[in-house]
């Protein structure tokens, strides 16, 4: 094969999944300078930029900003974005080795992990994946029905997620209303009846997954008062000893905020939102009718691993705390893509260092890559995909350089566009997204919120004129 | 974070030798894979040690004919192994105080990788750009429009 990445034949590389990932995978083969590249990303959703739009809750909208770096690397020329085409459904990935020298895989986690207790299908027994898709508006999740209309909320985990979901439950109205949070998502969290929230963690305050900023801010909600128990706050001897070595800091902080909160006791606030530590769910009891009532907990205890972490086991002391709804939020899980080799154990794509491995050979599948959540697991907040892509995309260029790429039959830009919008008519691009979100941003001026978000397609397509 | 997201990204090949095996073998496996050590496995298996460049290195200096000698006569047996949950936190205060810098991982019996403490680094120095990169946006977020 002749060289590519020159003028004449510009390396081709698709970028599948519009998250932060796609976006920084994209920047790092553009702005390098030593080969030529074209991206073409696809995104199955007409909407760009993954959990930022429809993960990062609402009232985080700091950090939505991030979308401006995103922007400014989607008017790179050689770049080309094909919203609304799904890899899997309108392509497929013989459709991408036909038109590009490398294809690599930024999917995300699209789905939970599973807890493994009985109950826990049961009626108002929910991932918190759904919930916060639902909220924030995913067309995937518009008509999701959510029942508020229990006093008694359990959240299982206790990571950012879970974070995120109790502090939603735990707003005002008042508090939503000056977010993009779905419109309907608002109605029915104004209407909500939910007083008491209950998060559960399974290890103690010093494992906790969350971060500081995050159990700082539970601290400060308008009309919630956060509350942890006296007992559950007190550090073990083996996490003490831990601690005491000094050298981690910010869980130190993170342990002196949790006790803070200790002393607090209900007050004329209207709900509270209580941390329970070194707690496993053990079932999910439901109700004559078939729904969640109640969770029954396992006292845990701490030990330490061989290399030293510390995991928790149960004792036999155990309790029941009433719940109408829990959410598990115990993590997200990513989904396999056809023909793509994947690692059922963690739910990632089969990888090294991403670079695709073939599980039979051990070796590298030639010309595919992934990188983000799909490659390294459900884990590490937006800037965390930039070093991650970076090491890819670093692989990607060695191996472009060496001549080791796909051969797709036809390399053009044109004709792989075409073939798109023969696929997919109604695809969107960069500029019509421009267009939703400029129009997203004035319905929001117009409410005095940051955007009001469409959240369907066909609402979506229509506005655009599609 | 934990030791999984490590090995996420290092594929599940964990290449290995027989503790009655050639140092020989052992140096030119090495140096085939570009990797500081190897998991030593019984013939269910089963770690039951590990030998280093280090090792290696250490036992040349004080006898030529080393090359000849099996991989059990030099390896580590006395082994700490690790499980996928591991946090990476712990793992790395534990590499630290008791001296080891590498860690075979376990899961549901089956030898599933092997991290290292170079790859502990790499992932905190990874965790910490992230986190000043998100830092950054929200700060310029904030001096943009300010509230
Ligand atoms: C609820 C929640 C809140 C969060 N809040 C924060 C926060 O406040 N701050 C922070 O820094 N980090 C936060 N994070 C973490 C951050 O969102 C992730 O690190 C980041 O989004 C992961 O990026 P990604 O590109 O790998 O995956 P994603 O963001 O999930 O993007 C993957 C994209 O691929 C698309 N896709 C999937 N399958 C296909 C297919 N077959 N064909 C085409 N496209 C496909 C998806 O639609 C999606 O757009 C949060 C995460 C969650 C879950
Ligand atoms: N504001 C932000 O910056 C923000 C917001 C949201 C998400 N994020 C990021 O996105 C990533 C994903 O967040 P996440 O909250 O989904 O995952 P996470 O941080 O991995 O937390 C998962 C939580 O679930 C618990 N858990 C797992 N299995 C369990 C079980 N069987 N029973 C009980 N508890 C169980 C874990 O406990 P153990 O630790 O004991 O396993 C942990 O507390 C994180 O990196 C997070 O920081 C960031």
């Amino acid at each position: 094969m002749s060289q590519v990445g020159t003028e004449a034949s510009p390396l081709r590389v698709a970028v599948v999944g519009a998250g932060p990932t796609g976006f920084y995978t994209t920047d790092y083969l553009l702005k390098q300078d030593r080969l030529i590249v074209e991206v073409d990303m696809f995104e199955r959703l007409p909407t760009p930029f993954g959990l930022v739009r429809y993960g990062v809750a609402p009232d985080h909208q700091k950090i939505k900003s991030v979308t401006k770096v995103y922007d400014r690397i989607a008017q790179n020329p050689r770049f080309r974005f094909f919203g609304n085409v799904e890899l899997g459904k309108q392509i497929s990935l013989a459709d991408l080795r036909n038109h590009y020298h490398q294809i690599i895989f930024t999917t995300g986690a699209q789905s939970d992990r599973r807890l493994g207790i009985p109950g826990e299908d049961l009626e108002g027994s929910v991932p918190a994946t759904e919930f916060v898709a639902w909220y924030n508006g995913h067309p995937d999740y518009r008509d999701y029905q959510v029942d508020l209309s229990c006093e008694h909320v359990v959240v299982i985990g206790v990571g950012n997620v879970a974070m995120d979901v109790a502090r939603i439950l735990c707003r005002t109205p008042e508090e939503l209303a000056v977010t993009d949070i779905a419109d309907y998502a608002l109605e029915a969290l104004t209407a909500s009846k939910v007083k008491h929230v209950t998060i559960v963690g399974r290890r103690g305050p010093a494992q906790a997954a969350f971060t500081t900023p995050e159990i700082k801010e539970l601290g400060e909600l308008a009309d919630t008062e956060a509350i942890v128990l006296a007992d559950e706050a007190e550090l073990d001897p083996l996490s003490q000893s831990a601690l005491a070595s000094g050298s981690d800091r910010s869980t130190a902080k993170k342990v002196e905020i949790i006790q803070s909160y200790v002393e607090r006791k209900p007050t004329e606030k209207s709900r509270t939102l209580t941390l329970r530590f070194l707690v496993s769910p053990i079932e999910l009891i439901g109700d004559e009718t078939g729904r969640v009532a109640a969770v029954r907990l396992a006292k845990n205890e701490l030990y330490a691993t061989d290399a030293g972490s510390l995991r928790s086991r149960q004792t036999d002391e155990v309790e029941t705390v009433p719940a109408g709804l829990v959410f598990r939020s115990i993590g997200y899980r990513g989904i396999p893509l056809e023909g793509v080799p994947f690692y059922e154990n963690w739910g990632v794509i089969l990888n090294k260092e991403g670079r695709v491995i073939d599980p039979n050979s051990q070796t590298a599948v030639i010309g595919e890559y992934t990188a983000g959540w799909i490659k390294r697991g459900p884990s590490g907040i937006i800037g965390t995909n930039k070093p991650d892509a970076l090491e890819t995309v670093t692989h990607m260029l060695a191996d472009a350089e060496a001549g080791a790429t796909l051969n797709p039959s036809d390399a053009c830009a044109d004709t792989a566009a075409a073939f798109v919008a023969q696929r997919q008519p109604r695809f969107i691009s960069y500029d019509d997204w421009l267009k939703l979100d400029e129009m997203e941003l004035s319905r929001g001026e117009a409410q005095g919120r940051p955007r009001v978000k469409f959240t369907s397609v066909e609402e979506m397509l229509a506005a655009i004129g599609k | 974070m934990n030791v999984r997201q490590i090995l996420a990204k290092k594929g599940i090949n964990v290449i290995t030798i027989r503790p009655d095996r050639q140092i020989r073998e052992a140096v030119t496996l090495m140096s085939r894979h570009h990797i500081g050590a190897l998991v030593v496995v019984n013939s269910d298996g089963n770690p039951v040690g590990i030998i280093s460049e280090r090792d290696i290195v250490r036992r040349a200096a004080e006898d030529e004919a080393l090359f000849g000698l099996e991989v059990q006569d030099i390896m580590t047996s006395d082994l700490v192994i690790g499980v996928p949950q591991d946090d990476i936190s712990s793992v790395a205060q534990t590499m630290t105080k008791k001296r080891f810098r590498h860690l075979p991982i376990v899961e549901n019996g089956d030898l599933v990788g092997i991290i290292s403490i170079g790859d502990i680094l790499k992932a905190e120095r990874d965790q910490y750009l992230g986190e000043i990169d998100t830092l950054e946006t929200k700060i310029q977020a904030e001096s943009s429009q300010p509230e």
